[in-house]
């Protein structure tokens, strides 16, 4: 028999099956605080996990160290201005976020959002998932011990935020959304880059799963490990990625397209099995459906105004001013005091790289939100935590806890 | 969403088992909200769940200050069948805020009223856990209420530091 014969044979004779029940020093519980700084909490989480030697029994997740009041802050800005702050919610999807805001105010006033202005939002939603998937895989990769993923993802994520640099001036909360359309057109020369950047990521994706899906590591802490049913999943509120990864083949741009996705043709991937290994290559064939909405979106991109000609909610163009009494007193107005909301609730939901993002908006008649919350899907999801790492080993609750991605800032708000 | 009929019919349907559940209707911008009474939430939102509203979207809690009964808890149900949203909207009076938590009907709903108790102060009777989630644990007051001032914590500099609450030793 041969050494490693032999280490698989004590591997599996360990299974928590054979684990002795009853009391006593060899069954005492043991109490162990994870985070809040850990490299593998993936931010600010702190997880309080009862171990029974190596086996997880049970697991709470204490959150807020990263709560910064954005949806209080919120309340005290003019609709606009919430736009910056609502973006740094959850720090990966910020085109997401500012989508999600943007689209109840816009339900809420009735405004209606040019074709032009959907499909750029298209292409930046969509480069903004890819741009999240990227961290998370990276980020996860590197849980489970695989750094060189990191450096790669982190290579084509610095080509996605230098797009956004170009169609927006910034590279992370670009403020490019805007109640009823986007600030400004996309530039010359932004098509060609982005069709650049298309056409290599597809061979780029290839060159991550080759790098993961043949690695015996990866196979092994990814398969069979924090599974969960649909059903489960669906009680607690899970969605996006998770619930796909069960089998449950749930996205908002299918079941209820909006931003013009019902235009596109692109496949919804699903799992089968529901373990971290289904997640895994849920995203990952994610990478590339993203692709092609980005690319068929470029194709058909309407010409148009891109944003909303209605002078009470957009700013005039610049050239305007200089010769429109009217258009002066619109920017006067929009800039000093923003505009005013009738009274109104709305929640709009969009499918967000982690799941259904859904902002709440509350409006009292004035130029300020009366109430903001996002139902953010990284704080729904992480309720799933517990049953996927139950009864299962430490290392897996490392592999999960990746498979999950959660996102602090969107978690703590 | 149901259209302004269908959130009649359905808010007559759930009239017909509790004559007292459903107090009013709202339909704005296509989005049908059930206005129902604090007590009657679990048994409304059980009625929804059998209907097909399986999934609880999401929770929000709103303060409608200076009105009362001033807070309010949105049920934000789904159905995935039928891809149909509704609302379910109670309202409580600040001063008793209490209302029955539906945790047993959706599992999901801990975290979200976890959230609402602690930045509103709304306590949901029943849930297994409630504890603050995002504020520390000995924070007093709650942040989201509309009369609860930005700011209004003393940020510590050096010529407060004697009088402050951080006071340095």
């Amino acid at each position: 028999m041969s050494l490693t014969d032999d280490y698989r044979r004590r591997e599996e004779s360990v299974t928590l099956a054979t684990e002795p029940e009853g009391d006593g020093e060899t069954h005492e519980l043991l109490t162990l605080n994870i985070g809040p700084h850990h490299p593998a909490t993936h931010g600010v989480l702190r997880l309080l996990a009862t171990l029974e030697g190596e086996v997880v029994r049970d697991i709470k997740p204490i959150i807020g160290y990263v709560h910064t009041g954005i949806e209080k802050t919120a309340e005290d800005k003019a609709y606009w201005k919430v736009i910056p702050v609502v973006e740094r919610m959850d720090y990966l999807s910020y085109y997401f976020n500012a989508m999600a805001f943007c689209g109840a105010v816009e339900s809420l006033l009735g405004v209606e959002v040019p074709p032009r202005a959907q499909y750029l939002r298209v292409i930046h939603l969509e480069l903004n998932r890819l741009a999240s998937h990227m961290v998370w895989l990276g980020t996860s990769a590197l849980d489970l011990g695989a750094i060189s993923m990191f450096w790669y993802c982190f290579r084509e994520r610095e080509s996605i935020l230098d797009l956004f640099e170009m169609s927006s001036g910034q590279r992370m909360h670009t403020r490019y959304f805007q109640v009823g359309g986007v600030i400004e057109d996309i530039p010359p020369g932004f098509e060609q880059k982005v069709r650049k950047f298309l056409a290599v990521m597809p061979s780029r994706a290839d060159q991550y799963a080759d790098l993961l899906e043949k690695n015996e590591i990866v196979l092994e802490r990814l398969r069979g490990t924090g599974v969960v049913d649909e059903e489960t999943l669906l009680k607690l509120g899970v969605t996006g990625p998770l619930l796909r990864a069960a089998g449950n083949p749930w996205d908002l741009r299918k079941a209820a397209p909006y931003s013009s996705y019902d235009h596109f043709d692109f496949k919804v991937p699903i799992g089968t099995v529901g373990d971290n290994y289904d997640r895994f290559r849920v995203r990952h064939a994610e990478l590339y459906e993203s692709t092609k909405i980005i690319e068929q979106a470029l194709d058909g991109l309407p010409e148009g105004p891109h944003i909303t000609t209605d002078r009470k909610v957009a700013l005039p163009p610049r050239h305007e001013l200089a010769t429109s009494m009217e258009a002066l007193i619109h920017h006067f107005k929009l800039v000093t005091e923003g505009f005013r909301v009738p009274p109104g609730e709305a929640y709009y939901a969009i499918e967000g790289p982690r799941g259904e993002l859904g902002c709440f908006v509350r409006a009292d008649g004035s130029a300020k939100p009366a109430r903001v919350h996002m139902r953010d899907p990284s704080f729904v999801n992480l309720q799933a935590l517990a049953p996927m790492v139950r009864d299962g080993y430490i290392a897996d609750l490392i592999a999960t806890l990746a498979m999950l991605d959660p996102i602090l800032g969107g978690i703590d708000r | 969403m149901p259209d302004a009929t269908g959130l009649e019919l359905l808010a007559q349907e759930l009239r017909e088992a509790d004559s007292q559940s459903v107090i009013d209707t709202q339909f704005h911008r296509d989005r049908a909200t059930l206005l129902v009474d604090p007590a009657q939430v679990k048994s409304v939102l059980e009625r929804l769940h059998d209907k097909g509203y399986t999934f609880l979207a999401s929770l929000h809690g709103v303060d409608y200050y200076p009105e009362e009964p001033r807070l309010g808890v949105i049920y934000e149900l789904l159905d995935m069948e039928e891809i149909d949203r509704i609302s379910v909207k109670a309202r409580v009076h600040s001063e008793a805020a209490l209302i029955e938590s539906v945790v047993d009907v959706f599992p999901g709903a801990d975290f979200p009223e976890r959230e609402v108790y602690d930045m509103f102060g709304v306590v949901f009777d029943g849930h297994p856990d409630l504890r603050r989630i995002l504020m520390p644990e000995d924070y007093e007051g709650f942040p989201q209420r509309r009369d609860f001032p930005v700011g209004g914590e003393p940020v510590l500099f050096t010529f407060n530091e004697e009088t402050s609450y951080g006071k340095w030793q």
